[in-house]
């Protein structure tokens, strides 16, 4: 999602750096952070954490589950929803086609992942988002398996989790019905708010957009993995819309703590301790 | 009064109402010019429908866009009897871009939140061009919840090119104040109308558009990104904006068919910038009609119906089954 008129201000994209997802092929990788090249079983073994400078890579959605759940103890819900082209959407290439090649590339059905699973023997409802697939960005499927996990955690009365990585916002390529996700989802959320749910918000790089101004703002508890992108609007729409430099630390997790959107920003390897740690706090 | 600005599909109207004009200037005029002057108004109009009912999503955007187009402070101007401005957000300021306060129409009191894009170059600046920042937010949702404690229904006119792209307002906490209007408004105890009269981008518009009605004027646009955002990411250029404006189906008829709507309120002949009083009555009617059904409604039943309006929107199926991948997938 974006939201700005005027012409000019986006560029034509050829030397925007693309974030490649997902960790390269091959038995050493590159970290973009200290441009050390270091040896890709090492960082598996360390959460996707660069062994050098501490860097988060990308982690998939399948992965995050393994990291933060007990072994073998995720149960997925509406696994069966599947993407639909409402517009008949065509830019680069149809959106038809664009839903079959993310599926192959990432083997999911869609860009989010629900369930129910324990951490450390607390049950609880968790859901996710991932970047891989067209930018984890949140149409119809994302928004419809996201209000019935909240649904079913307010019936069940568990804690919600739900972890971010949506740098994409609301979808484009459906229009007007992934704005409207941000609706049903938060709306979702006021019911299990109203109902005394505890919801645990976990912003991972990147959440912007649609997603950030949705359900990854309104947790009870919002934690960020450092360094993570998070904001409303991108930032290169910032910069032509403001025509200064931004400052460095613009949209990272620290920025937000700064400003108080954030409570905690934690380190990947410590978010099962701490997120146990907060659901015992609040009694469920 | 014909408009000053003119969109380049209109030329031909403009040509037309300009010999008009001259006709109509002349002193004692014959029968026969009388006729004329007939003929060429029953043309006039025939000429607006047609041109009008054709436009495509691109000239919609401009039409949405057309600066003499009426905007939140022309209604209230237009619609209330009365208007009481309540200014500020109690925490960082008064965002001039997003206005509220309470109004009287017709014989139903009600408060007015309302997007204002500003007409001087003065007051566009105030107003950051219809952008609002998290004060406007906080804002609105302030003087909601101060509505829904005295059981005042809640009007909220819709016209922004979508939320303020800025540091401060990234610094205020733009997403989570759009991210909590959107949760705390599918709450409120009161009957909430949306209308986009104009541009309706984004969570910008969003942010104050969850209504039990939602509606739009029928030549503004609603859509999940601008036209030229759109075009920057997946055309890679903003010239491609009309391009992204047709693709992305967001005028009413549009919404209207996807049930992202309830009604489309119509405009007078050649859009709402060519008669502001008619467009104005038009919606006072559609708003005092809709308050009235509203008001009627027991508060469980109001809150239950709006949240099963956004309940049931999205497009997907459940079948597990795994589709067959085209041939001119690339790899």
């Amino acid at each position: 999602m974006s939201q700005v008129d005027t012409e000019q201000q986006l560029e034509p994209d050829g030397d925007r750096p693309r974030i490649k997802r997902g960790v390269p092929e091959g038995l050493w990788i590159h970290c973009e952070s200290c441009k050390a090249t270091v040896f890709k079983k090492q960082v598996e073994k360390n959460h996707s954490l660069c062994p050098e400078c501490g860097h988060h890579f990308y982690v998939s959605a399948h992965g995050r589950i393994e990291q933060l759940l007990d072994e073998d103890s995720f149960e997925e819900w509406f696994d069966n929803l599947m993407p639909l082209d409402p517009l008949g959407f065509v830019d680069s290439k149809p959106y038809k086609d664009r839903l079959v090649a993310e599926q192959r590339k990432t083997g999911m059905n869609e860009a989010c992942i629900v369930g129910r699973g324990y951490m450390r023997g607390r049950p609880l409802v968790l859901g996710l988002t991932d970047s891989a697939f067209i930018m984890g960005s949140m149409g119809s499927v994302v928004g419809e398996k996201l209000t019935r996990a909240i649904e079913k955690a307010t019936e069940l009365q568990l804690p919600l989790v739900i972890v971010s990585g949506s740098g994409g916002g609301a979808r484009m390529h459906e229009g007007i019905l992934s704005l409207m996700q941000m609706g049903k989802v938060s709306a979702a959320l006021a019911r299990y708010h109203k109902a005394g749910g505890l919801f645990i918000s976990v912003l991972t790089n990147p959440t912007m957009g649609g997603v950030a101004a949705s359900f990854a703002s309104l947790g009870d508890i919002i934690i960020a993995e450092p360094h993570a992108l998070i904001g409303f609007a991108g930032p290169r729409v910032v910069k032509a819309t403001v025509k200064i430099e931004l400052p460095d630390d613009f949209q990272t997790s620290e920025f937000l703590l700064k400003h108080g959107f954030v409570d905690r920003i934690v380190k990947r390897p410590e978010l099962r301790a701490e997120i146990s740690k907060l659901i015992d706090y609040c009694g469920k | 009064m014909a408009p000053q600005f003119q969109l380049p599909f209109e030329r031909p109207i403009f040509e037309l109402e300009d010999q008009l004009s001259k006709l109509e200037s002349q002193a004692n005029p014959s029968t026969a010019l009388l006729d004329s002057i007939r003929n060429m108004r029953v043309e006039i109009a025939r000429l607006k429908r047609e041109i009008f009912d054709r436009i495509d999503a691109w000239d919609t955007v401009k039409v949405a866009r057309h600066p003499e187009r009426p905007q939140t402070k022309d209604y209230i101007e237009l619609l209330c009897e009365e208007f009481v401005e309540l200014h500020g957000d109690r925490a960082f300021g008064d965002d001039r871009a997003l206005l509220t306060g309470f109004a009287q129409l017709g014989d139903q009191k009600v408060l007015l939140v309302g997007q204002q894009k500003g007409r001087t170059l003065k007051e566009r600046n105030e107003c950051f061009y219809g952008c609002a920042h998290p004060e406007g937010y906080r804002k609105a949702l302030l003087k909601m919840e101060m509505a829904a404690k005295y059981n005042l229904p809640i009007v909220c006119l819709i016209d922004t090119p979508g939320a303020y792209p800025g540091i401060g307002a990234e610094e205020r906490g733009q997403a989570y104040t759009i991210a909590l209007n959107l949760r705390e408004m599918s709450q409120l105890r009161t009957p909430i109308i949306s209308v986009v009269i104009g541009e309706g981008g984004s969570g910008g518009a969003l942010g104050i558009g969850i209504g039990d009605v939602v509606a739009m004027l029928q030549f503004a646009y609603y859509s999940v990104i601008s036209p030229e955002g759109c075009a920057g990411i997946l055309w890679k250029h903003v010239k491609f904006a009309d391009k992204a404006a047709r693709a992305l189906k967001f005028t009413s008829g549009e919404l209207l068919k996807q049930t992202v709507i309830d009604e489309i309120i119509p405009e007078p002949l050649g859009g709402a910038h060519r008669d502001h009083r008619a467009m104005a009555a038009t919606l006072k009617a559609f708003l005092l009609k809709h308050l009235k059904a509203l008001s009627s409604l027991p508060k469980d039943e109001l809150l239950e119906r709006r949240y099963q309006k956004f309940r049931k929107l999205g497009v997907y199926t459940e079948t597990a089954a795994v589709q067959p991948a085209p041939q001119s997938v690339p790899a």
